[in-house]
Order: C-alpha cells, then sequence, then structure tokens
C-alpha cells in the first residue's frame, strides 16, 4: 500500500478494528463493509451504539448504508474530488488541527521551486516528460534536500515506487531532524500548507457537488461532521476497502483520505486512524511476505536486471540515512541468512549477484501480454481464479491457451482450470479444445482446517489456525506443495556444475515434518521469519536486534519477534474480555505487536496525552507507556534534538512520530515514491460519460495503458461512439460469496443465498433501457457481453453530473461458467488499463451500455460485441476531427 | 390453558425444569449477512433448499420452512430511519440527521417463535412434538410420521414438512452426510428449529447466536431477554428511530407470548408476520362443547323422529 506508505511511513492500516469503537466519526467510502467485512463491522456497529456518526459514501445503498447514520450516494470514479472538496473545507475554515499538524506533519515543509501545481499546468505536475509519458519526481522535492532513494522499490530505476513504497523514505540532510527549510508558521508561499491550499481552492462544495452527482448540503454534512468530530477531545476514523484501489488513480483515492486524516489529527489516536480493509483472509500477510513480483519479504525491493553495479551499490540506493529504514543492511542480510544460511557470506555479498532480478513491471498484467505474445510457456496459478476475478476474462482464457503447461492449485476446478473445455470462448468456437496445446494440471489444494498456518488480517494481526483434521486424497496445503516442490528440485540439482543452479543449491530447505503425507511444520517455518541468533540459536525479540554482519537470520524484519522466546506469539487467544480492549495477548501484530501505528501521536509535542478521554499512549517522565507497545524508542524523551550527523532512528526528533520516515513527520505531500503526483487531484476514470471539471487533462496521464488487441477501450466524454456505451458501470461483492467464488459457488449454504449472477439498476434506468424486473438483461463493452438477471431497486439512483443526468449498473462479480452456481463474468466486461503505482485495474468505475434480454450464444456474441464497437469506431473516424480533450496523453 | 406466559407442559418437568430460555433478534442491528442460516445449516445438517433467485431484494431464501429454520428477511422502503422531528434553527428539516429522505433497508432473521401455547404441540398425534424442559418447542424426527396435522395448526407457517430431496424444485439433489441416528426415511417429516436443543443439552448457545457478528440474535433466559428488549425500545424510541416495536414480547398475546421474540423497525406485516397470532387451538375446547351439544341435539332430534313415528 504505497498510498499508507508513503504517507505515514508503513504500508498497513494505521489502527484496528476493535478500535473503532472509539470513534466519534466513522466514515466509510470505497468499501461495503458490513457486506464484505461482516465481523469486523461489528465494531462500527459499537460506535453507532455510542452514539457516533457512521458515514457511508458509495454509489450504491448498500448493506453498510442500511446501517450507517447517514449515506451520501455519489458517483463511481469521483471520490478525489469529494475528498479534495474536504480539504478544501477543512483549509478554508481553518478547521485543521494547528499544534498536530505543524509538528506531526510536513505542512511546514518548504518545497523546491521547480515544483509547479496541476492547478498552473492544466491538469499536469511539473516534471511530466511527454515522450516518456512520465515524472521528473527530482521537480517535487523539499528544498535543499538531496534526495536519496529511501528503502523502497527498484522497478524503473531509483526513485522509489510502487509497492515496493510500501514505506516512505526520503534523503539526508536533516538539520537537527528538520528538513533545512521549513516555516513554522507555515505561511512562505513553498512551504507544503500553502501548496495544499492552493491545490484544492477550486474544489468547492457547489465544485463537488456538480462532480460526484450528491448535494452540496449531503457534502457538507461529511464535511462537517469530521471536523466537529476531530481534535484533542475526539477522533474519527476513514474505512476503506478495494472500492478505492481498483481504479487508475487508486493510491491517490486513498492519499486524499491521508491528507483529511493528517489535517484533522487523526492518525495514531485512539478512534482514529485509516483502516485499510483486506478482502482476503491473509491479503496483507500477501504483501507483506509478499506474492508480488517487485519486493521480497518486508518491502525489501527485489533488484532490478540494469540499475545496480553491485551490493554496495544496492546498499548504498536504498539506506536511508535517517529514520527506520537507516538499517536496511541488517533487514536484508538477515533475509538473506534465513534463506542460505553459511552459503551466503559477506565475502560473496551475502550472494547478492546470484539473486533473481526484475527487468520490467513484470506484473500479472503484463505477464498476461506476454502470454498473448506466445512468450510465456508455463503458468502457476494458486488461490486464484483470474479468468473470473481479473479484469478482461476473454484476454486471460486467450492467453493461457498459448501456454505450453498451466498448473492451478485451488480446492475445486475452477474456471482457470477448466478454460480449454469450458468457457464464454468454447462457447463461442473462439477456442477449440482440439487446437488448444496447453497441458493444464489441476492439483488439489487442502483448505485451512486441514492445515496450521497463521493468517494475517487487515489490522496486521497475525492469528494461528491449527489443522483439524487430514486433507481428504491428494489435497494438499500450499506448504506441502512448495516444500516437497522445493526439495524435489534441490534433489535433482545436487551434482549440477551449473552456475544457474548454484543460488538454488544453496537454499537452506530444512524444515521438520510430520504425519504420513509429510507435512512440514508450519511452526518451523513461523520459527524462521521471526529470526533467531545465528551463534546462540537465541529466537530474537524484535527487529531492533536484526544485524548487518550475518550473525542473525531473519525471514521478514517486520515480522521479527513473532516467535519470541521460542512461542509462538500469533497463537495467543486471550480474550479481550480478560484485558484490556487492545487485547495485546490475543495473536501477534507487526510491527512489535503494535496495534496503533504511529501511536506517539496521541500525546502532543510534549507527551502528554491530547486528552483524557483520547489517552493512548504518553511520556510519564521516564519512558513512554500507555494502552500498547509505544510506537516510538521507549525512553527517548519529547525533546529530543538529534546531533547534526546523527543516523537512522537517532536522527528523528522526540516530537516527530513517524519513525519510519526518514523526516519522522507524515507526508501531506510526497516529495518521492509515486509515479502520478506529489498530490492527489481528480481525474476522471479512464472509461467515463464525463469530461474533467477541473482540467482539459481528463484521466491521469501517467495511468498504464496497453496496446493489446484484445483489450480496446470504450469511446470516452466528447468521443463520437461514446453513447454507446453511455453508462457508468461499477463491481462488487456480496455477503454470501468470496472474490471468484471458488469457495462459495461449491458450497450449497452459500450458493443458494446468492444462486445467480444479476445487475442493479435503477427503476429510472430500467425505463429508460426497457427493463424488466426479475428478466435478463445484457450488459455490454468493447471487450464482451455477459447476460444478468434484473434486479430493479432504488438503491443504485441515477446521478445528476455537470447537469446531464445518467446511470449506473452495479455487477456483482462472483460467477463464472462452472460450480454449483453459475453465471457471467462481470469481469469479462472490464477493461485491462491500470494504476501506475501498483498495477491494479480499474473495475469500480468504467463504462457499459445495457439491453433487455438475454447475450447472444455461440459465435453471434463475438459478433454482437463487435458490431457495437465498430460502430463506435465508425462514428469516430467520420466525426469532424477536433483536438480531443486529453491529447497529451501517452501511452505508458 | 396455562397462566399467561408459562408454557403448557414446561412445569411437568418438576426438578429437571431449566430456566426458560429463547431468542431476542434486535432487527436495528441486523446486517443481514445470513450467517445465522448459515450456522443453522451446518449444525443442524439441514439440506440446502434450492438454489432459486427470487428477485426480492437480496432474499432468495424467501420464507421458513423444512429446509430454513432461519430467514432473513430484505425490505427496502423510502423511508427515513428516524422520526422527522421539530428542527431546531438552523437545522435541516430532518432535524440535523440528515437523512430527511433516506432509503432505508430493513432486515431482520425471522425463526419459530416456540410459542407459549403452541398450537402444533396440541395437534400432534404422534408426541413428535414436544416441550423440552427449556420451555422450547421441538420435533423429534425418529417420531414424526409426516402425518402434518401441525402444519396449518402453526399461525406463522413456521412448521412444515421436507419434500423428497431429488422432487424439489430448483434442488442440485444435495443432501448433507446424515447421521444414522436421524433415521433412513427419504423424508416426508416435519422440520424446523430446535433452538439447538442438543447444543442446549451441552451448555452451549443456538448455533445462529453465536454466529451472529453484531449481536442482533441474542440468546438467553427469557425473563432477561424481555428486560433487556424493554431498555433497547426506550433507547431506540428516544433516540427517535421510526417505526421501533417489539413483536411477541407480550405474554398476554395470542399464543401467550413468543419464546422467540422481535425488535421491529415496522409493523410487523411488513416483514411478513402476522400482526395478530392467536392460537389456532384456541377454540378447540369450545369447539367441542360445540360440537357435543349439536350432538345432543342431534340424538334428541332423532330421538323424537322415531318416536313421532311410532305415534
Amino acid at each position: 500500500m504505497p498510498s499508507l506508505g508513503t504517507s505515514f511511513g508503513r504500508g498497513g492500516a494505521t489502527d484496528f478494528q476493535q478500535d473503532l469503537q472509539n470513534s466519534d466519526c466513522i466514515v466509510i467510502m470505497g468499501s461495503n463493509m458490513a457486506e464484505n467485512h461482516p465481523v469486523g463491522f461489528q465494531w462500527v456497529m459499537e460506535a453507532r451504539e455510542r452514539g457516533a456518526k457512521v458515514i457511508h459514501v458509495d454509489p450504491r445503498f448498500t448493506r453498510t448504508s442500511a446501517m450507517a447514520t447517514k449515506w451520501v450516494g455519489i458517483r463511481a470514479g469521483s471520490d478525489i474530488a469529494f475528498l479534495g472538496g474536504i480539504v478544501n473545507y477543512i483549509l478554508q475554515n481553518d478547521l485543521h488541527f494547528e499544534e498536530y499538524v505543524k509538528h506531526y506533519t510536513n505542512a511546514p515543509v518548504i518545497i523546491e521551486d521547480t515544483y509547479v501545481d496541476t492547478e498552473e499546468l492544466d491538469g499536469l505536475f511539473a516534471g511530466w516528460d511527454p515522450e516518456e509519458g512520465k515524472y521528473d519526481s527530482s521537480q517535487w522535492r523539499y528544498e535543499g534536500m538531496e534526495t536519496h532513494g529511501a528503502a523502497g522499490q527498484r522497478e524503473e530505476g531509483f526513485s522509489p515506487k510502487g509497492e515496493q513504497s510500501g514505506h516512505g523514505g526520503h534523503g539526508g540532510g536533516l538539520h537537527h531532524g528538520e528538513p533545512p527549510s521549513e516555516d513554522p508558521d507555515l505561511r512562505h508561499p513553498r512551504c507544503v500548507f500553502q501548496i495544499l491550499k492552493r491545490h484544492y481552492q477550486r474544489y468547492t462544495p457547489e465544485l463537488v457537488a456538480d462532480t460526484c452527482g450528491c448535494s452540496v448540503e449531503d457534502f457538507l454534512y461529511v464535511a462537517e461532521a469530521l471536523a466537529q468530530n476531530s481534535g484533542r477531545e475526539r477522533t474519527s476514523a476513514f474505512c476503506y476497502a478495494v472500492g478505492w484501489t481498483q481504479h487508475t488513480v487508486g493510491v491517490q483515492y486513498i492519499r486524499t483520505a491521508a491528507i483529511v486524516q493528517q489535517l484533522l489529527g487523526n492518525i495514531g489516536r485512539p478512534g482514529g486512524g485509516i483502516v485499510a480493509l483486506r478482502g482476503h483472509a491473509s491479503i496483507q500477510g500477501s504483501t507483506d511476505i509478499p506474492t508480488l513480483f517487485n519486493i521480497l519479504p518486508g518491502y525489501l525491493p527485489m533488484p532490478h536486471a540494469e540499475y545496480y553495479g553491485g551490493f554496495d551499490n544496492f546498499m548504498a540506493a536504498n539506506t536511508s540515512p535517517t529514520g527506520w529504514w537507516g538499517h536496511f543492511k541488517a533487514y536484508w542480510v538477515s533475509l538473506m541468512k534465513a534463506y542460505f544460511g553459511e552459503h551466503a557470506t559477506e565475502d560473496n555479498s551475502w550472494l547478492f549477484p546470484r539473486l533473481p532480478r526484475i527487468d520490467e513491471d513484470n506484473s500479472a498484467y503484463w505477464t498476461l501480454g506476454q502470454m498473448l505474445e506466445g512468450k510465456v510457456k508455463g503458468y502457476v496459478v494458486a488461490g486464484e481464479n483470474p479468468v473470473v476475478g481479473n479484469a478482461n476474462g476473454k484476454a486471460h482464457r486467450l492467453g493461457l491457451s498459448k501456454l505450453d503447461w498451466l498448473v492451478v492449485r485451488d480446492v475445486v476446478e475452477i474456471e482457470t482450470a477448466s478454460f480449454w473445455y469450458d468457457s464464454p470462448e468454447i462457447e463461442s468456437g473462439e477456442l477449440k479444445t482440439g487446437e488448444i496445446g496447453t497441458e493444464v494440471f489441476f492439483l488439489p489444494a487442502a483448505t485451512h482446517t486441514e492445515k496450521d498456518g497463521s493468517f494475517t488480517n487487515t489490522q496486521r494481526l497475525l492469528q494461528w489456525h491449527w489443522q483439524a483434521t487430514e486433507p481428504k486424497l491428494d489435497c494438499r496445503s500450499e506448504l506441502w506443495f512448495y516444500f516437497h516442490l522445493g526439495r524435489m528440485i534441490k534433489q535433482r540439482l545436487q551434482d549440477s556444475e551449473e552456475e544457474r543452479d548454484a543460488l538454488v543449491k544453496a537454499l537452506r530447505w530444512e524444515y521438520p515434518t510430520h504425519s504420513q503425507i509429510q507435512e512440514p511444520s508450519a511452526e518451523a517455518v513461523l520459527a524462521e521469519i521471526s529470526g533467531w541468533e545465528i551463534g546462540s540459536g537465541t529466537f530474537l525479540d524484535g527487529y531492533p536486534k536484526l544485524r548487518d554482519d550475518g550473525s542473525t537470520a531473519c525471514g521478514c524484519w517486520i515480522y521479527s519477534g513473532v516467535y519470541k522466546d521460542g512461542i509462538n506469539q500469533a497463537a495467543r487467544k486471550r480474550p479481550h474480555w480478560e484485558q484490556t480492549y487492545v487485547a495485546p495477548e490475543w495473536a501477534w501484530a507487526w510491527p512489535d505487536n503494535r496495534r496503533i501505528l504511529y501511536n506517539r501521536a496521541s500525546a502532543d509535542p510534549d507527551g502528554n496525552p491530547w486528552s483524557e478521554r483520547k489517552k493512548f499512549v504518553w511520556w510519564n517522565g521516564e519512558k513512554w507507556t500507555g494502552l500498547d507497545t509505544p510506537d516510538f524508542e521507549e525512553t527517548k524523551p519529547p525533546d529530543y534534538v538529534p546531533p547534526d550527523g546523527a543516523e537512522a532512528e537517532d536522527a528523528i526528533a522526540g516530537d516527530h512520530p513517524f519513525v519510519m520516515q526518514a523526516d519522522g513527520r507524515s507526508w501531506l505531500y510526497v516529495p518521492q515514491g509515486l509515479e502520478d503526483g506529489p498530490l492527489p487531484t481528480h481525474y476522471e476514470p479512464h472509461e467515463s460519460p464525463f469530461g474533467n471539471t477541473l482540467y482539459s487533462q481528463r484521466a491521469n496521464p501517467r495511468r498504464q495503458q496497453n496496446q493489446l488487441a484484445e483489450d480496446p477501450s470504450n469511446p470516452v466524454d466528447g468521443e463520437p461512439g461514446a453513447e454507446l456505451y453511455p453508462y457508468v458501470v461499477t463491481t462488487y461483492r456480496l455477503t454470501e460469496h468470496h472474490t471468484a467464488g471458488g469457495m462459495t459457488r461449491s458450497v450449497p449454504y452459500l450458493a443458494e443465498l446468492q444462486p445467480a449472477m444479476f445487475c442493479e439498476v435503477s427503476p429510472e434506468l430500467a425505463a429508460e433501457a426497457g427493463l424488466e424486473h426479475g428478466g435478463w438483461a445484457t450488459i455490454y463493452s468493447a471487450r464482451s457481453a455477459i447476460e444478468a438477471r434484473v434486479l430493479v431497486t432504488d438503491r443504485i439512483p441515477p446521478i445528476t453530473v455537470h447537469g446531464r443526468t445518467t446511470h449506473q449498473v452495479g455487477l456483482p462479480y462472483h460467477w463464472g461458467s462452472r460450480l454449483l452456481s453459475s453465471g457471467d463474468s462481470a469481469n469479462d466486461l472490464m477493461h485491462m488499463t491500470l494504476d501506475p503505482n501498483v498495477h491494479i485495474q480499474e473495475v469500480k468505475a468504467a463504462t457499459c451500455g445495457i439491453r433487455p434480454g438475454r447475450r447472444p450464444r455461440g459465435k453471434a456474441l463475438p459478433e454482437f460485441v463487435a458490431g457495437i464497437r465498430e460502430q463506435a469506431h465508425a462514428r469516430r473516424e467520420t466525426a469532424p476531427k477536433a483536438e480531443p480533450a486529453d491529447v497529451r496523453e501517452t501511452t505508458a | 390453558m396455562q397462566p399467561t406466559g408459562v408454557p403448557a407442559g414446561w412445569e411437568a418437568y418438576g426438578d429437571e425444569k431449566q430456566e426458560r430460555v429463547g431468542f431476542f433478534t434486535d432487527t436495528s442491528v441486523c446486517i443481514g449477512c445470513k450467517a445465522c442460516e448459515v450456522a443453522c445449516k451446518e449444525w443442524n445438517l439441514v439440506p440446502e433448499d434450492g438454489l432459486v433467485w427470487t428477485g426480492e431484494s437480496y432474499d432468495n431464501t424467501s420464507t421458513l420452512g423444512a429446509n430454513s429454520w432461519r430467514h432473513v428477511a430484505f425490505v427496502e422502503q423510502r423511508k427515513p430511519l428516524h422520526v422527522p422531528s421539530e428542527p431546531e434553527p438552523g437545522q435541516t428539516e430532518d432535524g440535523g440527521r440528515g437523512d430527511g429522505d433516506a432509503l432505508r433497508w430493513l432486515m431482520s432473521s425471522d425463526v419459530c417463535k416456540h410459542c407459549t401455547h403452541a398450537a402444533c404441540l396440541d395437534v400432534c398425534p404422534t408426541g413428535s412434538l414436544f416441550r423440552t424442559e427449556f420451555g422450547t418447542v421441538v420435533v423429534q424426527e425418529d417420531i414424526c410420521n409426516g402425518c402434518g396435522y401441525c402444519v396449518p395448526a402453526c399461525p406463522f407457517g413456521v412448521l412444515d414438512k421436507r419434500d423428497i430431496a431429488s422432487d424439489r424444485p430448483g434442488s442440485m439433489g444435495h443432501k448433507p452426510d446424515l447421521p444414522a441416528s436421524l433415521g433412513t426415511k427419504e423424508d416426508g417429516r416435519v422440520w424446523k428449529c430446535t433452538l439447538c436443543y442438543d447444543r442446549l443439552k451441552g451448555g452451549h448457545e443456538p448455533a445462529c447466536a453465536k454466529a451472529c457478528p453484531t449481536k442482533s440474535i441474542q440468546f438467553g433466559p427469557l425473563d432477561e431477554l424481555r428486560e433487556r428488549a424493554d431498555a433497547r425500545l426506550a433507547k431506540l424510541s428516544d433516540e427517535g428511530w421510526n417505526g421501533a416495536q417489539l413483536y411477541g414480547r407480550d405474554p398476554g398475546d395470542g399464543v401467550g407470548g413468543f419464546g422467540a421474540f422481535f425488535l421491529l423497525l415496522d409493523d410487523p406485516e411488513v416483514y411478513g408476520l402476522p400482526p395478530d397470532p392467536v392460537v389456532t387451538t384456541k377454540h378447540v375446547g369450545a369447539m367441542w362443547e360445540n360440537m357435543a351439544t349439536a350432538a345432543a341435539v342431534l340424538v334428541v332430534g332423532v330421538a323424537a323422529a322415531f318416536l313421532g313415528g311410532r305415534g
């Protein structure tokens, strides 16, 4: 989560869900929390019962809205305008929490005069390179401060971006813990505070209403509620989920909320924060110990093929002189010792030269592009159903057909495994089973009840679960699969003299196994993740113990301490009613079992609680103490001023709570680490029926587009043919199903609760398009057409934007062609244009057309889709040539 | 008839009698997750009930029945959550709550009411339906012969005969692996909520209450639940919740009060519940009397006819 990472220092939710009970106001936006996180939602209900305002801002009135004290309907894809309006409301009315903003955020920092705002460049920031279609972020720097790559990512050179900047950081050059140029009074025209003020000055309530399609009154209600429920005595929280991330400006959506929360002083305090709700049981865990291509465990960057001369350069480029990223080398070397044991030595640079490298974006969608070109031989899919869950299912199925082999590991035979004999393209004749060369291996997986392990949930909490029963037949755990796969590969290569095999041969691969099937011990893996001192074998109690000389081994530095004292800390199950509500003895949270991140901010600069009501962590005269593990060095006094030349955490002042940041401050303005700008600005979605209210730059100029023939875009506002795809479409989940449905459409008790694919439309749209409640509709885009049952409901009302009324079509995305409950896949309609920071698809706001009746069958289906697409194309060709609205956009 | 609020047959347990327990379902905090439906089916091995998309909001269960012992109703309304109040100066018409023309989406998890006066129990000829020591009403599946008398007797339509699985419309033919103790009958018997009698025996709360994430379904001693419900209603009324009312809490109602009662946010009929349920066997006693009178009259008449004929 580079949004939270760049703003605060760590890519994780800043608060825990139980703490929402202490909120005075909760804004849920980009999330349908009651439906998708029903268990955590009990704490929102608790807050409501205690009198908190619960506000849901969403295109649809959902089960979350039904529980909220206020619902505000907005157009899908307009959230930055709404949140930017709140920023402007706070600043114009002087409602920010001044002491917090001055001491804890980078509001006073003065920015180089090379920075030019979108307000002056009509929607572009300084540093835009139209040839490359990218920004040169060196023009966004702090004044007088050298920009080093803080620990971070290296997809394309040295500037930290993407998931790799799951943490912030900045270069050296601090003077007594402060950047060289600051204006403590926040008046300098180039200080962050004033830049912010100018950047959002046009986000008036009227502009918000006109862009988002809500009323001025509703917007003001939310802005006022937040302002009134923040400050010394009160706190407000934001909850979001993929309703924010799945956009071409998704990272910046979250950034806007981060700005609101910094201005209101709501980070690091009880009942405050930003809760990033993660959609699977262990999605947080799968970025911490990543299934991503560009990072290694603990958000360490995956080395790039070209940008490093060697180990020393790599260290120099990644080590931040100040803040906790100053110990980058200790984290790195300890990981290599966990991987390679005695084989990793100082002399061989801890095997750095032999590590695999990335050479491009190498993400899932990029890989699909390569697949479609026939450049990918084999593909392993585990715990995912990309032909249903990813945008443009058809492109995925066509891609899979060009592989030599495909391995799918899942609990049931999902659509990704069956694409070669049961899929829409087989039905349409675009794929023929006999002509597909892909050899498909389906390997049955064990479920969570059939294996030990931990889930890392939304609030960074590692919770252990025990095996209840042996897996049946050939079903095996992921741990079993990868352990034995590695073991067998190592066995085959043991006599190899090939250079390329040396790294595999060097891998430590020693885990005890048990039971008849030789299941590896999950606890042994957890112990390795937590780490030990190599000489003594002592288990580490936390990452401050990690060393850069090869004397410690640790599989993931942020998880260090989860096996403290040789005890599985994640398996602790002391209920909250036997301890404080923070429940530090229930399971274990990274880092260092902290439940609220940056909790030093719950005290004022002098170390006293901001108020009795919001007391959490404070300075008692000798040390930091309170309800949680302090997120600060225990004995660093509030008045500590770093001496010149101080390094790492010693360079962070006693009144700067954001210890992962090089300057110890949270970042309202992000000088480095994001691809698409230091401040969020409103852009229209890649596909939108409306133009941009603010700029002639219509959509995010840096969005990641592709040139795939399989992924055409709908014409957008102002382009001829756009009227053929006139409606906004958004996808979502239902309580009754899980993502792409493999685990739920196969379960009778769940399948019966939502047994069929449907679309949600307003009575007005039903009348306009001739749709009948309970009947069928065909929904189409330039990619494909699907059919769905029609649910006519007031819960998805029409919206009026720029004086023009349009409709939104709601589509749950759980269905595919197989299992007990089957149906067309919503994602077949969606395009693969991505957020540039995290390569996430924009499936929460696109355009579509809708007609009554079932979709064409067989080869008539692709003909139908192509017919409309070509009609749109023809209109564009014959239209009088005009300068397109987004002429400066270039393809990434 | 038993005294108000005391279930028939319960007193007979003597020393074995337990505190009467039940459910208080507070719909003002129900998030419609249906975890109760699933937990119930998992615990009680209730078969899947057919994959039928109804288009009735998010309700694809439709009704309680032999194969659905919990049913979450979804009601979409154009009605503010709160009663419109006199705005203070400077406030909007909805008293500053900002929900003036709001939508409401009511959700409510329905269940067998475990009536104080249960007609199903009165009419059961086999003794399959019985009053437990906890004051609840349970069907014993090994005794039920499927006569179906109880089905029309229930004023709520809770009691229902289970079809032969493979004959059910929309069915996938799924049947759970039933333990041998449930017998081998292909079915045709009556099934309903047991208030997890087996779990109660083991000192556990019913599966639905256990699974409910927001404490919408509360399990406990009925007296305590009634007190809790009164306090809850008072709070919601104070806060101006539109239509908040208790349903089935009153021991003086037509079934002597429910063992499983509700806090609703609108009238019962909005949720598909009878507004004024009456135990259907209420008039059985009087009916017997009337019948006896009629029979006597008949006998006299017939006798008179004979006598008259002779004369």
